[in-house]
């Protein structure tokens, strides 16, 4: 194949925590499972966008990260406000989840201007929030990840959640949900690795990416017998 | 320690009581002991000691003693430690500060001084609580010239609140159970905090920038770098280059006291007052060896002019692993390699230390509260270079997790083992009169040492 599929990792040095790198490693792998070549480019403060990009995921960050994250995210976000809408599939982990919305308010009333390719807000609050977490969603079934974060998510009209937390906190824990969707940008605070423990979301982003880059898209049935044991055994462990 | 200090401890800690000057801090100390109360401390040292008899006739651990003194009287760790003639050092960081703490203990005997210092892995202000209690006169006095103690990050600001460290040296700041302590940046602000308390020096890895950052918040205190020659710099990666590929090119070029300049599988080689000295070292894995150079800079940093440069050097190549740093196990003619690992850069650190030819390779990952509760760490780590020698077996309550983290780099391990104790009769069954080397995370380390004790007899098996 001499004409991979372009996966956008966007700020690895500032936006990568907590296995965020197992996100992007297993969409290139899966890809290549597929039959497809695949290609990861870093984007980091100061980059452009690569022309031709397929997939973008972005992944979480401590909160210097994300403070010198926001101002380069703005010269992006209108690019990736327009490959939003055309459809291209994205993924968006905790921190760049968060500043894909409007804003987010820190605790000392402090407001980091995301650049709302999202129709989101979040509130830091006191408390962490931390732990394994089960979800459920009617196109991917039984979603498994870890989340580690302050901020609290509310969901504006325009998205609609990922998934309906079962175990764990999710956007806000009031309203049950987690995560959010706008076209084929999906946003959530599930690290984990997300992608590996849940490849019914992974083979989703790479179908799509496929499907618009080559006009149809045939994916093979891989065996999943290794991440079908890993979501049961976490579905055993304690919160 | 043996063949190194002919002198032997005693007369020669009696010489360095002698040589130190007795400085302002000294003064401060003194009124410290006076304010002593004797007769308390005397009867804490009592009960104390009683309940150490008490819980090791039952097979307890070494926490509940402590807790006894604490409870009794909260102010006992700070007295007894106050009259020592060389202070009291702290070390932290988030990554090797076992191993290194037992470099510098070991250092400074070789140097003639008596030292006491805590045992790791427990409670910590417990655990020196214990372990004073067998260093004590029946007056809760210290007899000591130094105590050398390993500090846990989190705990560190409250101890050294109580306790001014004469010197400290901080090693590094690697994302470590985050869980725990939240951020990065926060644990770097921890060690911040325990480098102000410090009022002798401060001794700093030059080439981790977060630590490195510190000597600019502790002036006037004075600031020792140790770090290593920057042709190693891909073998050391501090957090930042660890966690994106291209990595920094601007690392602080801050002088070194100590520089590691060399490096392999069993020597290294050191360059200080202008001198490279190449020693061989039985602490296994190249991390230790910049451990080593942290040591050695803390312990020239202690003793100043006075220091016995010959003997710094044949006593910091006769220093051997902590247990589970490396630390080999005997079964049957199998040799046991137990590996701690805990997070993504010692997990790294370790693989880049070992070579994976001719040994059995397995991963035991544990989740419990000790470990991480989030197995995404083992994301951050490249298994890459165990494609060709290929892994015997994964265990532990995440060997699942293991199994599917290592699917994609390439690699099926032989066999999944949740249970411990399986796994290990498993791979003695299949190994024999090879090394079977096991990376483990914490608890999984202490569960392998159990079983591995009821099979063969184990030194330092405690609690
Ligand atoms: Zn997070």
């Amino acid at each position: 194949m001499t004409n991979p599929i372009r996966i956008v990792h966007l700020y690895p040095r500032e936006m990568n925590i907590y296995g965020d790198r197992g996100n992007v490693l297993t969409l290139a792998r899966r890809l290549e499972w597929h039959g497809y070549a695949a290609q990861v480019i870093p984007v980091n403060r100061g980059d452009r966008l690569p022309t031709g990009t397929d997939l973008i995921v972005g992944g979480g960050g401590q909160d210097s990260g994300q403070g010198l994250v926001v101002c380069d995210l703005a010269r992006l976000g209108p690019d990736l406000a327009a490959m939003a809408d055309d459809a291209v599939p994205m993924l968006m982990v905790c921190g760049l989840y968060q500043l894909f919305g409007h804003a987010f308010r820190t605790g000392s009333g402090t407001i980091l201007h995301g650049i709302g390719v999202l129709d989101i807000e979040t509130m830091s609050s006191p408390r962490r929030m931390i732990g394994n977490v089960v979800a459920r969603s009617d196109d991917f079934g039984q979603i498994i990840g870890y989340e580690n974060h302050s901020g609290r998510t509310t969901l504006g009209p325009r998205v609609r959640p990922l998934g309906r937390v079962d175990v764990g906190v999710g956007n806000n824990g009031t309203d049950g949900t987690e995560g959010a969707r706008f076209n084929n940008l999906i946003g959530t605070y599930l690290h984990g690795s997300l992608l590996p423990k849940n490849p019914a979301i992974a083979d989703h982003l790479i179908q799509i990416a496929v499907r618009r880059r080559f006009d149809s898209a045939q994916l093979r049935t891989l065996d999943e017998s290794l991440s079908d044991e890993a979501r049961r055994v976490a579905l055993t462990r304690p919160r | 320690m043996s063949g190194v200090s002919a002198t032997g401890g005693v007369t020669m800690s009696r010489t360095w009581a002698a040589r130190e000057p007795l400085a302002v801090r000294d003064v401060d100390d003194r009124r410290a002991v006076q304010r002593r109360r004797p007769l308390l401390d005397g009867a804490t040292v009592a009960i104390g000691r009683t309940t150490r008899f008490v819980t090791r006739l039952w097979g307890g651990g070494t926490a509940m003693p402590g807790l006894v003194v604490e409870r009794l009287n909260p102010g006992f760790v700070a007295r007894a430690l106050a009259p020592l003639p060389f202070g009291v050092v702290v070390v932290s960081g988030t990554n090797g500060k076992t191993t290194t703490t037992r470099l510098v203990v070991e250092l400074l005997r070789g140097q003639g001084l008596d030292v006491f210092t805590n045992p790791s892995g427990s409670n910590f202000s417990r655990g020196v609580a214990s372990a004073l209690l067998g260093r004590v006169d029946s007056f809760g006095r210290i007899r000591a010239d130094i105590a050398v103690l390993e500090l846990d990050e989190a705990h560190g600001v409250h101890f050294v609140a109580d306790v001014q460290p004469r010197h400290s040296l901080l090693l590094n700041v690697f994302r470590d159970q985050l869980d725990r302590f939240g951020e990065i940046d926060t644990t770097a602000r921890l060690l911040g905090e325990i480098a102000k308390r410090t009022s002798g020096t401060v001794v700093l890895n030059r080439d981790d920038p977060r630590v490195a950052a510190i000597a600019d918040t502790v002036w006037p205190t004075p600031v020792s770098f140790f770090g290593i020659d920057p042709t190693l710099r891909d073998r050391f990666p501090n957090d930042d280059e660890l966690h994106s590929r291209d990595s920094d090119p601007e690392r602080p070029e801050q002088l070194a006291d100590v520089l590691l300049t060399a490096v392999e599988t069993n020597r290294a080689t050191f360059e200080f007052d202008g001198a490279r000295h190449t020693v061989d070292l039985r602490v296994r894995g190249s991390y230790n060896q910049l451990n080593a150079a942290a040591a050695m800079a803390l312990v020239r940093a202690i003793l100043g002019d006075a220091v016995d440069e010959r003997a710094l050097l044949d006593t910091v190549s006769l220093v051997t692993s902590a247990f589970g740093r490396g630390e080999i196990i005997e079964v049957r003619g199998t040799s046991v390699e137990l590996i701690l690992v805990k997070n993504p850069a010692s997990f790294r650190l370790a693989l880049e230390s070992f070579d994976p030819v001719d040994c059995a390779t397995v991963v035991a990952v544990n989740d419990h509260d000790s470990d991480s509760r989030d197995v995404s760490w083992l994301w951050d780590v490249d298994f890459s270079t165990l494609q060709h020698s290929g892994v015997a077996m994964v265990t532990g309550t995440r060997a699942a997790d293991m199994a599917l983290r290592l699917r994609y780099d390439g690699i099926h391990p032989s066999a999944v083992e949740t249970n411990l104790r399986r796994a290990l009769e498993r791979l003695l069954a299949s190994n024999s009169g090879r090394t079977i080397r096991i990376y483990c995370t914490y608890t999984a380390m202490l569960q392998l040492r159990r079983h591995l004790a009821a099979l063969t007899p184990l030194a330092g098996i405690d609690g």
